[in-house]
């Protein structure tokens, strides 16, 4: 079973999302059958990392026993679709199964009383799927495959309420984005194909020496997954697209969206990576991407009324950190001294940072669900006095608010305080907009605290109970994760980040998946 | 001599308007299905573009079965066609899930004018 695991990754989560529709008579079910799928594969998930950090680079073909046969002519390139999982997919693949699971039991209740769940929860593995492909995957169209996979499951879900209108112009929108993103990166792949004939992106980034032709396609493939990963002039779709989506999506979504940022890194380091000269200026334009979506998304939250919406403009706030982080280790990446210095921290503090996100954001998210779920209304004008109704939901806040703040000792702080002290060895001003981001980012969070769960009780809210206990659970445990990530930062950095941001740097370990040379 | 060069590059100038008329439809319609028509537009493009490149010129379709002699080792590689197969059908599941947004906002907004399907903003 062991050497299938990366097949079954796919397999099961495809099966689950698949036989969920069948459920449609008893939708209870269906919610406790993707329970069950998205904990077999998050167990999966945990098995292919501990494969991957004890063993190296695991190479998956499918069709064939060992990636190295050729077609019957004797033409040798490499035909077949191929998973290449280093430590950075594994530690991607993780991260959306977990959500996943969060997602799937805070959905549980969330969503009871609507109509049509078994679609929702269909939709749900599919998005899963779309990332864990995305994630695992070594060939370049396949990349596409997965990520419209996603997209599509990403905006079908995000105008799940289709009794709102505006649920389905946020998913208009995000289709939009989204489908020409992946239009774009096809036709930057149908431009690779032609000029070196092969789709393996091991086995292109040994050919690729930079023409016109191969920097038109680097340009096409940054822009599109900077636009589908929400950085600055391309943001506008994250907030309608976070506000509308029910709230127990919301942490596969925040993956899905990360998993373009994956797809970023993979092209900028992987496929690109043999160009010296070039990416030091790539890198600068990375981490100046990431100060300016930082800044402005921080600003945007500033002024919001809706709860959820707020939270959406901090998401774009924090990718600018995760880009901030790696582009800072881009720049450098060509320099050793500089690269041990504070290039691999930095690279560690923007990947320790996508895990952090993705969990302390989630958790707001989930916390604005639940204030919707009793008060029925986003508005914070509209709150107040909830602290003593809603005490689980109100500890989890102050945790993900403190936490996305970069207060210590919560996880927010471990990756940006590396995050701070790497780009200031590069430019002492990026570190500046990175603190006076966190500052800002603290004073939106004592706002929504105080309207929101401060303050004397509202009458028309005397009824307001605790939210069901499924909600409650999946808060605690995202809660918990936060407290613990940010108590034991160099654990979870050896176990976890310093692999995947050696998986990255080392280009030659990529590329040498044994044969076809 | 030069007739000849515009004659091989057909298809990918018609590749390159195709696309400017895609951005330009996106970019510029306020209709919704006509924004609709746009990403299909793109995505014709985009396919083209693959067609256009696994274009080998006396090339045999690989299919051994009853192939003639002269086609043996003069088969192309048929990877182009089926990534514009695949693309195609992704295109078709885009263009349904679009077109059904599209009626949706049009029940709850009374309009299809972009300009007017704003309630998300700030």
């Amino acid at each position: 079973m062991m050497e299938h695991l990366p097949a079954l990754m796919i397999a099961i989560p495809l099966f689950g999302a698949f036989t969920t529709p069948l459920l449609k008579k008893r939708q209870n079910i269906a919610a406790i059958w993707a329970l069950i799928i998205t904990v077999i594969t998050f167990g999966l998930s945990l098995l292919l990392l501990q494969e991957v950090l004890s063993k190296g680079i695991i190479v998956y073909v499918f069709g064939a026993n060992k990636p190295t046969l050729v077609l019957p002519s004797g033409y040798r390139v490499p035909v077949r679709i191929i998973f290449e999982i280093d430590a950075m997919g594994a530690f991607m693949a993780l991260s959306a199964t977990l959500m996943s699971f969060i997602g799937a039991l805070y959905s549980y209740s969330h969503v009871e009383m609507e109509t049509g769940l078994e679609k929702y929860y269909a939709l749900l593995l599919l998005l899963e799927v779309g990332i864990i492909g995305m994630v695992l995957t070594g060939d370049l169209f396949n990349l596409f495959v997965f990520l419209e996979v996603a997209g599509i499951a990403g905006s079908a879900l995000v105008g799940f309420r289709n009794y709102r209108g505006e649920a389905s112009e946020a998913g208009i929108k995000y289709l939009m984005v989204s489908s020409v993103a992946s239009l774009m990166v096809l036709f930057s792949i149908g431009l690779l194909y032609g000029q070196y004939g092969n789709l393996n992106m091991a086995y292109l980034s040994r050919q690729i020496h930079l023409d016109t032709v191969d920097m038109i396609a680097l340009g096409l493939l940054f822009v599109s997954f900077a636009m589908k990963c929400g950085a600055v002039p391309m943001h506008y779709w994250v907030p309608d697209a976070y506000t509308e989506v029910p709230a127990g999506i919301n942490p596969t979504l925040l993956v899905a969206t990360y998993a373009s940022l994956y797809a970023l890194f993979r092209v900028s380091f992987s496929l690109f990576g043999a160009i010296t000269w070039n990416m030091a200026r790539v890198g600068w334009i990375m981490s100046i991407l990431g100060v300016l979506t930082m800044f402005i998304g921080v600003t945007m939250a500033l002024v919001q009324k809706d709860v959820k919406r707020l939270m959406s403009y901090h998401a774009i706030s924090q990718t600018g950190y995760m880009l901030l982080g790696v582009g800072v280790g881009l720049t450098v990446l060509n320099d050793p001294a500089k690269l041990s210095a504070f290039g691999r921290a930095a690279m560690a503090g923007g990947i320790f940072h996508i895990i952090n996100h993705i969990i302390y954001k989630s958790l707001l998210l989930m916390t604005a669900g639940a204030l919707f779920y009793v008060t029925g209304t986003r508005n914070l004008n509209e709150m107040g006095g909830l602290a003593r109704k809603m005490p689980y939901t109100t500890i989890a806040f102050i945790v993900g608010a403190a936490a996305i703040s970069g207060l210590p000792p919560f996880n927010g702080f471990a990756s940006k305080f590396l995050i701070y002290e790497t780009s200031y060895q590069l430019n002492p001003l990026l570190a500046v907009f990175a603190m006076v981001t966190s500052v800002l980012t603290l004073a939106s969070f004592v706002k929504v605290f105080a309207s929101a769960f401060l303050g004397p009780p509202l009458e028309k809210y005397e009824e307001v109970r605790e939210v069901p206990k499924p909600m409650v659970t999946a808060m605690i445990i995202l809660a918990i994760l936060c407290i613990l990530f940010g108590l034991f930062p160099n654990v979870v950095l050896n176990k976890l980040i310093y692999p995947a941001v050696d998986a990255l740097i080392k280009l030659a370990q990529y590329q040498s998946w044994g044969g076809l040379v | 001599m030069n007739g000849n060069i515009i004659a091989i590059n057909f298809p990918f100038i018609v590749v390159a308007l195709l696309l400017a008329l895609g951005f330009y439809t996106i970019g510029f319609k306020r209709n919704l299905i006509k924004v609709v028509i746009g990403v299909e537009i793109l995505e014709s493009a985009v396919n083209l573009f693959l067609i256009a490149l696994g274009y080998v010129k006396g090339g045999y379709a690989p299919i051994y079965t009853l192939a003639p002699k002269k086609a043996v080792g003069n088969m192309v590689l048929p990877t182009p066609q089926a990534l514009t197969l695949t693309s195609i059908v992704i295109g078709v599941a885009v263009s349904a899930l679009m077109l059904a947004f599209a009626v949706n906002i049009y029940r709850h907004y009374g309009t299809l004018d972009v300009t007017r399907i704003r309630r998300l903003r700030g």
